[in-house]
């Protein structure tokens, strides 16, 4: 796969916002992750180039801290805290309940690219437990039966966009 | 919020902090008084309330004041954390101090007519206290918030976190303005004779830790806040930076001047975005008024603050992974000796402060030590927020002076259990921590009696389980949890935890015998021991704890294949009671796996045992309650 | 001189140097404490083993003695019974997650882990679960990586770093599914891997490996082919720590003897090839020199280095000599003078070359070094697998004469050819011989001291008829980088640069027996940090007891000039011994499914 020279000169622009800064690695990994959605092996080696961090540094950290990732993720990506307000709470069910509805497993993207789902450790809302955050919305006190709701409303909302 | 023009005005020496203090400190005062001739509405903007559509409800209100044209007589905004979060979310009017809770968008339209414009208090949004069935109209007359003691949270829910002026006007700065007058020395043995302790999990004293980097020659040293909170189930951190980022940032230039560092730097989890917002307003006001930065009120003192990101790593949490993870490296832990202060961030001296170590910092140097420490036990001194959610009742924030007993906690202040079923345990520490039992409810919380207790304090979550929650897999799920978040380095804890967890799904699933409890102690012991960091030390606490409490627990699951509470799904199994059941198939078209079969009204319906994946969906799906767990 | 403290181990007191390890520290005192993540030179900042552990009183838990530093009055219990425990429970967890196949594995004999085990009396199969997911890559041609065996110690991270600078290894996802590897878990073929082997002589267990090369002999012996060997100069410097000898003993005639009893046709010592590299890179060099061609001219011996400068300085290749190395050169010299002086089918010789690289068995494949179609060398050993060729031969190496190389035709040598096996013996040897194509006499004294010893970086200058030359000579990547670097800027000020790409030069190559104090009770404690100079002093040895150290002055060299190449760079030279390079090697190039490795 070759990049294409916009997305260079992002990458090249986000390395270059953080060129006086000491360990600059996971700033720059953190707004790559934001503006790109995800850090492919061959941004990697831009990053390399312009930073004289060797690859296999940077892809041990982007494989070490959940928050980077290696492929796209979906249009919208659904977070189940499972922290332990939420475990007790039934936090377990919920994010079952989100897999069994996509197909997919944690970690996982649906085919269509619109839905990956995430366990997230303790989102610290654990007042309004269990939590369900999709793309940073947090619902509160989510249900079994809240489930295929929250689903058809981003389908709904896929198909406005 | 439109930015006031003052915080653009550089506050060039302590004179000139002093006049601004006392402006922002007496409209602060006019503003809750109601002598500025206003009335103010705030909001909860803490993440909970928030996702309770808190920001929607300011919206409506502000649309609301403007319908009326109440635009100058009325002002709305945010606030951080109340704390009480499963009641929220909370609008609050003052000068009258009502406060009103659980309320939706719909609700604004009657909070203005009625009470702004009608001067009558809407009354059905009052909290009603449980045990009186009364109606409470003040904040401080509920049950929750009256055993409370605000040193970590001061602010939080009171000022506006995005306003630095609301900041200043709280007694913002006050100790940085002492500090500058005392020598280092006296700073650090101020927070020494203060006695206190790291929030964060295992209470080092906090004067003995900035001691070891005073003491350490070298031309640069670092302050890092330590806002990675991890502990499932833990959220002070988080309320505290999104309700008094100020104060947080005062307490690492407090740290920086005491122990000669100028550059200090926010460690804070991107699963918290408001907070991380919040933290960088107050930063850029804090440089635009020219308290931080350069020779601050013409002292001489540089300091500046930048912000890292936590990338979804629990293990960053500890400290020396944190270093490793602010140098832009994967976060493993690295071996102590050397300590931090000693050799840490990029090589040079370094501390490292929990967010609420950091936040009662003001409060000693603007109080002083004295009657930081009158508040506390002999060894731990203040006061600690907790966490507390599970089956509690009342599910919040709580900030408690140490030595309080854990009954109060629970029952005075979280209203007991929910649904008034049994107390069964309650987990501090988290992940590291361990249970304390029915038997150990008059347990004071402090550092050093939960540690007695096998448990410890932890970062202050406090989860109460019921009967309901089985105790064995609540060690599971703490062990998963672990498993998931070590970060691989050491054996002990990469491959020890694993193995853990597997002997806890065997037990868990009925294919366990007694030989492997011997295991799961032998083991834990030798990773308490054995393993390279703190996650990797304590990550067996919940093992050991529950089965030095819940042994029988165990027993009867390995022994007679049986959780009684229910949880374990390989142990329980589902009935129908043919005496009770109508006969209706509600049962059947609501099981995932067609494992109900019957003929309505003609036959009841009866569980394949092989096809239940016992999702308990029929057990709610039956109206009649004829559905059993065995 | 660091400060002297006083320690006791197990109450017992001792003197020792402040801040050392305890492991170390305790080394000194006459303990060995289990360990498999330790690194040299007190690097041990991983700590990740946990199979050091020891008590240390006021210490709540163990500490890793490893990384712990020693202080007066520190009081340390190796005994203490918790810390036996600990230490067996590391070394059980590690061999949960560890498929041990000990009967099949390569590494028995030489693995750590086995040893370690064994010490601290691990019980077998006592936690048993899941194991980490394994890839394994035998696509190179020189490494074979085995994730299944790996304890995830790091030292070949730390390794790679120092021989190759950057470093193509390291640590990647998280928990139980770390791994160690290259970038996406791919073979070493897919990234710019050196295929040095420095990363293999440090693994404790059988994870990283040479690629097995034995079984192509096999075939060629079973083909009926004519099967000509050859030993590289580094071997004879190392080859019999296989057999217990002593690290420093010299066994260039019994490896003579035991090549003789392996069923070659013929066997020589590639010292010929060296001589005969120098003859053509010496006068490459003047040649170059002359002409003012850019300078430095850089060496081009070694296959890693070779490999480093096409995947990270392309545009510096214009640099390096166009000679091929002296493996190269001598399979091109058997397959074509050899050969037809002696009538053999060259279609039906076999060449096996036996050298102290993994690296060679990739040169071995470059397209660039066919000559027609066939390749200069058809089998590449290292020592190690020598050294199991030999056991399986059933030959008792205590037994072994001494015994001479072969010489027909080709093969006399010279002491130059045999110090290649050192870093600064190339430039030694073509200063020799340089020295005498410029001045048409003999350079005196032979030896050039300035380039001898082990440091990463030597500078020297000389004057040879009044004309100044800078030389300089690096082992290492993380070195040569430096004056690649140098050159890319227009600032470098040698003339003539040699580069290898182990730390050391070949008596350290990738390919070389392992040197684990563990199973060397006889050495001494400090063997790690000696091995390296206990290797070269073998080689400068027999430097000095060769009746010619000029390689210009060997009499098979002069022949194999009067009577086939002319002269060298003629064009026949040029044809043979000659190569190019390739500008054009991607770093890391899409994987295809026969470049991926196997995974489970």
């Amino acid at each position: 796969m070759k990049l294409r020279k916009e997305a260079i000169d992002i990458v090249i622009d986000i390395c270059d916002r953080y060129k006086d800064e000491p360990s600059p690695l996971m700033l720059i990994l953190s707004d790559v992750q934001k503006e790109y959605g995800y850090i492919p092996l061959e941004v990697q080696e831009i990053i390399s180039a312009k930073t004289g961090i060797p690859v296999s540094d940077i892809y041990g950290v982007v494989t070490f801290y959940n928050f980077f990732s290696l492929e796209p993720k979906g249009k919208y990506v659904i977070g189940v805290c499972i922290g332990t307000a939420c475990y007790v709470k039934g936090g377990q069910n919920i994010i079952d309940k989100f897999g069994e509805m996509l197909k997919i497993k944690p970690g996982q993207t649906t085919e269509d690219g619109l839905f990956s789902l995430d366990d997230l450790r303790c989102l610290g809302a654990c007042g309004i437990a269990p939590a369900v955050s999709i793309n940073g919305k947090v619902y509160p006190k989510v249900t079994l039966a809240q489930v295929p709701q929250i689903i058809q409303e981003y389908r709904e909302k896929s198909k406005e966009e | 919020m439109p930015r006031k023009a003052t915080t653009d005005v550089k506050i060039k020496d302590t004179k000139a902090l002093d006049k601004r203090l006392d402006e922002a400190t007496k409209k602060l005062e006019e503003k809750f008084s109601g002598k500025d001739g206003k009335r103010h509405i705030v909001i909860c903007g803490g993440t909970g309330c928030l996702s309770s559509n808190s920001q929607l409800i300011h919206d409506e209100l502000l649309k609301e004041i403007k319908a009326h044209k109440l635009e100058d007589k009325v002002t709305v905004n945010l606030v951080g954390c109340f704390g009480f979060c499963s009641q929220g979310p909370f609008v609050k009017i003052y000068p009258e101090d009502t406060l009103y809770h659980g309320v939706k968008p719909e609700d604004a339209k009657r909070i203005i007519e009625e009470d702004l414009i009608g001067n009558k208090i809407v009354e059905d949004l009052l909290y009603v206290d449980p045990a009186t069935k009364k109606r409470v109209t003040r904040q401080d007359d509920i049950n929750f918030y009256k055993k409370q003691v605000r040193i970590a949270l001061y602010g939080c829910g009171t000022i506006n976190p995005e306003d630095i002026d609301e900041a200043l006007g709280y007694d913002g700065m006050k100790a940085f303005r002492r500090a500058l007058t005392m020598k280092p020395q006296e700073v650090i043995d101020e927070i020494g004779k203060a006695g206190l302790r790291g929030r964060g999990g295992a209470g080092f004293p906090t004067g003995r830790k900035w001691q070891f980097a005073l003491d350490q020659k070298s031309d640069v040293k670092y302050v890092v806040c330590n806002g990675d909170e991890g502990d499932p189930g833990a959220f002070m951190d988080r309320s505290i930076l999104e309700g008094n980022p100020v104060a947080v940032i005062e307490g690492m230039m407090i740290a920086g001047y005491a122990i000669g560092a100028t550059q200090g730097y926010f460690y804070i989890r991107a699963e918290y975005p408001i907070a991380c917002h919040r933290v960088e307003t107050a930063l850029k006001e804090l440089r635009q008024c020219g308290l931080l930065g350069k020779n601050i009120l013409n002292s001489g003192f540089d300091f500046d603050i930048g912000i890292r990101y936590g990338a979804g790593a629990f293990v960053c949490g500890e400290e020396t992974a944190l270093l490793n993870s602010i140098e832009g490296k994967r976060g493993m832990p690295r071996p102590k000796p050397p300590f931090p202060a000693v050799k840490g961030l990029w090589g040079k001296p370094t501390i490292i402060n929990n967010v609420e170590t950091l936040a009662n910092v003001p409060y000693i140097l603007r109080e002083g030590w004295e009657k930081f420490a009158k508040i506390g036990t002999e060894k731990s001194k203040g006061t600690k927020v907790f966490a507390l959610g599970g089956k509690v009742k009342n599910v919040g924030l709580v900030e408690v002076p140490m030595g309080t007993t854990l009954r109060t906690l629970i029952y005075d202040i979280g209203g007991g259990i929910q649904n008034d079923k049994m107390f069964q345990a309650i987990q501090t520490g988290g992940p590291s921590g361990g249970c304390l039992t029915i038997d150990e409810l008059d347990v004071p919380i402090d550092y050093d009696s939960l540690v007695a207790h096998g448990s410890m304090m932890g970062s202050g979550g406090a989860i109460v389980m019921d009967e309901d929650n089985c105790m064995v897999d609540v060690a599971k799920f703490y062990m998963q949890f672990i498993c998931d978040e070590s970060c691989g380095k050491c054996s002990q804890c990469r491959i020890g935890t694993k193995r853990l967890l597997e002997i806890m799904d065997k037990i868990t699933s009925g294919r366990a015998t007694l030989s492997d409890i011997d295991k799961l102690h032998e083991l834990a012991q030798s990773i308490q021991v054995g393993a390279l960091c703190g996650l990797g030390q304590t990550a067996a606490n919940p093992i050991i704890s529950t089965l030095e409490k819940f042994h029988d627990v165990y027993i009867r699951h390995i022994v007679d294949k049986k959780c009684d509470a229910g949880i374990c799904k390989d142990l329980i199994s589902y009935h129908i009671d043919p005496e009770k059941c109508k006969k209706c198939s509600l049962c059947a078209r609501s099981c995932p796996v067609n494992a109900i079969s019957g003929v309505v009204g003609k036959e009841a319906f009866k569980i394949d045992q092989t096809k239940c994946i016992k999702c308990g969906t029929c057990v709610a799906g039956c109206k009649f309650g004829a559905i059993y767990k065995e | 001189m660091a400060n002297k403290v006083t320690i006791y181990i197990e109450n017992h007191p001792y003197i020792v140097d402040e801040g050392m390890s305890i492991l170390e520290a305790a080394k000194t005192c006459g303990f060995n404490i289990p360990n498999l993540c330790h690194w040299r030179d007190h690097k041990c900042s991983l700590a990740s083993c946990r199979v050091c552990l020891v008590h240390v009183d006021g210490e709540k838990r163990l500490v890793p003695s490893c990384a712990y530093p020693v202080r007066d009055g520190l009081h340390i219990s190796i005994t203490d019974p918790a810390a036996v425990a600990a230490r067996r429970t590391s070394v059980e967890l590690l061999l949960s997650n560890h498929y041990y196949n000990c009967q099949a594995c390569r590494k028995n004999g030489h693995c750590e882990l086995l040893e370690v085990a064994r010490e601290v009396g691990a019980r077998p199969e006592l936690y048993v679960g899941k194991k980490t997911q394994t890839t394994i890559d035998e696509i190179a041609p020189g490494i074979v990586r085995d994730t299944s065996k790996c304890i995830l110690c790091g030292k070949c991270i730390e390794a790679c770093k120092d021989a190759q600078g950057i470093g193509i290894l390291g640590f990647q996802n998280r928990g139980f599914n770390t791994i160690v590897g290259p970038v996406e878990n791919r073979s070493f073929a897919t990234v710019p891997c050196i295929q040095c082997g420095q990363c293999t002589i440090v693994c404790p267990t059988g994870a990283l490996m040479e690629h097995n090369d034995l079984p192509k002999l096999d075939q060629a012996f079973q083909e009926k082919k004519v099967v000509i060997a050859f030993v590289a100069p580094a071997v004879r410097a190392a080859i019999g720590e296989e057999f217990g000898e002593r690290i420093g003993t010299n066994c260039t005639k019994k490896l003579a003897a035991a090549m003789h009893r392996l069923g070659f046709y013929r066997c020589f010592d590639l010292n010929f090839g060296a001589d005969l590299t120098i003859m053509e890179e010496a006068t490459e060099f003047v040649k170059r020199f002359a002409q003012r061609a850019p300078k430095p001219m850089m060496t081009s011996c070694s296959p890693g280095w070779i490999n480093y400068i096409e995947y990270n300085y392309p545009e510096l290749i214009p640099h390096l000599s166009t000679c091929k190395s002296p493996q190269q050169m001598m399979g091109a010299i058997i397959k074509s003078y050899y050969a037809e002086k002696n009538g053999i089918d060259k279609a039906n010789i076999c060449v096996v070359s036996v050298v102290p690289c993994t690296a060679k068995k990739y040169e071995r494949s470059r397209p660039e070094e066919k000559v027609g179609s066939l390749d200069d060398v058809d089998v590449v050993l290292t020592t190690r697998e020598l050294g199991q060729l030999i056991r399986r031969s059933g030959i008792v190496w205590n037994r072994l004469p001494d015994e001479d190389f072969d010489h027909d035709l080709i093969g006399e040598n010279t002491g130059a050819g045999v110090i290649f096996g050192v870093t600064g013996g190339v430039m030694e040897a073509a200063i020799r011989t340089a020295y005498h194509i410029m001045t048409n006499e003999e350079m005196e004294p032979v030896v050039f001291a300035p380039v001898r010893g082990l440091e990463g970086i030597k500078e020297a200058s000389l004057s040879i008829n009044g004309i100044k030359i800078e030389i300089a000579v690096c082992s290492g990547m993380k070195n040569a980088k430096v004056i690649l670097d140098q050159v890319k800027a227009g600032t470098c000020k040698y003339d003539f640069v040699e580069v290898m790409g182990c730390p050391g030069g070949c008596i350290n190559g990738g390919g070389q027996p392992y040197v684990f104090p563990v199973f060397l009770p006889n050495e001494d404690p400090d063997i790690w940090y000696t091995y390296r100079e206990k290797r070269a002093k073998i080689l400068y040895d027999e430097d000095k007891g060769k009746p010619i150290r000029r390689s210009h002055l060997n009499p098979d060299i002069q022949k194999l000039y009067k009577d086939y190449l002319i002269s060298a760079g003629s064009p026949l030279a040029e044809k043979l011994l000659h190569t190019s390079y390739n500008n054009k090697r991607e770093c890391y190039p899409d994987p295809t499914p026969e470049t991926t490795p196997l995974t489970k």
